[in-house]
């Protein structure tokens, strides 16, 4: 009895054959590995990896509050905006609200964009037409009814809770608000605050938060 | 008959009387200057937290109260009239407050209130628009006819602020008691003296009881009020009988 006669020829050559697939087909994969690797690190991936936009981005303008000088001053974002024009509004505030709330804020007030619960925009004096406004966009319909409007603001209790007091930091906080709904969309010509759904004496025991602000009136101090 | 009469005169010498014994009806001889000090909130309205000099925080409604007697003690030192809307730690809704207010005809009227945030003196005006003054005026909005008058009060209070080396800020603010109130009318919030630095926004004091900071700015409001008066003139010839002109 020799070698020969304990593996069979053919086993041989199966084996051989195996083995040479094996190996091909660690080459392949590394090869497969090796271009994936390098379209993602130039950037031609096909898997969508980030997440896709709300809304395009538009330059927006907040009136940013600043308790050292008690002004307010503006100051241009770029902002992905909803197109509906109560959902802009809310929107606006909420960044707005979110810039009082970062730790190093000119005029610092917790809550964030989640203090606005809802905004309604409503006719002045029911003047305008309220299905025109259903479809149009703030100078972006041709043809839209371009009446003043009323912005009702919903805040939370919370932000009420938690706004500091003072006759100054209320102050700003309201008529910051009332600011950057006018300046981004001028068709708001008045603004009245409610707090949970009802109306409030004041924000944090001064501002009145019970009278109809005109946003024309938001000029500030000297 | 005799008795009816008797009693009309009680009735007359009650009504003149006990409004003053009781300090709830100060009405002043029109043509005395008279200073309506507000101290703001009372009772369960504690108003802002001040950090005091201490470390530990206190209402501002005690703050007020405390300027607001020291600056009557001022004022009467210099032959002023002056009535507070509180003298002690009760509560006090803003309709109270401005009728208080209307009631002693004043000629100047401050609502006092403090706060943490900024820096100096805040004067706050009414931001209802000017309107004419009529015969009858809206409770909610009295104090429009008066802004032209409450912005030169304001304009005195800041000059005297000033010059005693007090930042002061000027604005306009919706403060229910001061639109209800039918006198030239400013709001007076007092904030720590040493404010944030204006680069890094840091407040290295933000304290407002510090007493010679707070004498300082009584000291300033009460030279004012004298400046205000000593220019009253103004005021006085636009009175007219029967009904008070702003």
């Amino acid at each position: 009895m020799n070698s020969d006669s304990l593996i069979p020829r053919y086993q041989l050559v199966l084996f051989l054959i195996l083995l040479l697939l094996s190996a091909g087909l660690g080459g392949l994969l590394w090869h497969l590995r090796e271009r994936a690797h390098e379209r993602m690190l130039v950037g031609k991936t096909s898997t969508p990896t980030t997440a896709p936009q709300v809304a395009p981005l538009e330059q927006a303008t907040l009136m940013v509050a600043r308790d050292v000088d008690d002004t307010i001053g503006a100051r241009a974002l770029s902002l992905p905006l909803p197109h509906e024009p109560s959902a802009r509004a809310r929107a606006l505030l909420g960044e707005l609200l979110d810039l009082y709330a970062e730790p190093d804020s000119t005029h610092p007030v917790p809550g964030g964009a989640a203090s606005i619960a809802q905004v309604f925009l409503l006719p002045v004096g029911g003047s305008a037409n309220l299905e025109s406004k259903a479809g149009g966009g703030f100078g972006t319909a041709a043809g839209a009814d371009t009446g003043p409007e009323l912005a009702v603001v919903n805040l939370t209790g919370t932000f009420a809770v938690g706004h500091p007091s003072g006759l100054e930091t209320e102050t700003l906080t309201v008529l910051s608000m009332c600011a950057t709904l006018h300046a981004n969309l001028p068709r708001i010509t008045e603004v009245r605050f409610l707090v949970n759904g009802e109306p409030r004496a004041t924000l944090a025991g001064h501002a009145d938060l019970t009278r109809t602000y005109l946003t024309g009136d938001t000029v500030l101090q000297q | 008959m005799a008795s009816l009469g008797r009693l009309g005169i009680l009735a007359a010498l009650a009504g003149t009387i006990l409004p003053c014994a009781f300090g709830q009806s100060p009405s002043a001889p029109a043509s005395r200057f008279t200073v309506v000090l507000d101290a703001g909130h009372g009772g369960d309205d504690a108003g802002a937290s001040l950090t005091t000099q201490t470390g530990s925080p206190e209402a501002e409604k005690y703050y007020t109260l405390e300027l607001s007697v020291r600056l009557r003690s001022l004022l009467r030192a210099r032959g002023i009239t002056v009535v507070t809307t509180r003298e002690s730690d009760g509560a006090l809704d803003a309709d109270r407050r401005a009728e208080i207010a209307n009631q002693a005809e004043a000629q100047a009227c401050l609502s006092i209130h403090a706060a943490t945030t900024g820096t100096g003196v805040h004067l706050f005006l009414s931001s209802l628009a000017p309107a004419q003054a009529g015969k009858f005026s809206s409770w909610r909005t009295a104090q429009a006819a008066w802004v032209p008058k409450s912005l030169a009060l304001a304009g005195v209070l800041n000059s005297a602020l000033k010059h005693a080396g007090i930042p002061v800020t000027v604005g306009r603010t919706a403060l229910t008691a001061i639109d209800s109130m039918a006198c030239p009318a400013v709001a007076v919030e007092v904030t720590p003296e040493a404010g944030p630095d204006r680069n890094t926004g840091n407040n290295p004091s933000p304290v407002v009881d510090d007493p010679a900071y707070q004498l300082k700015v009584a000291d300033a409001l009460a030279a004012a009020l004298v400046e205000w008066r000593s220019d009253g003139a103004e005021f006085k010839n636009s009175a007219q009988p029967g009904r008070r002109q702003p």
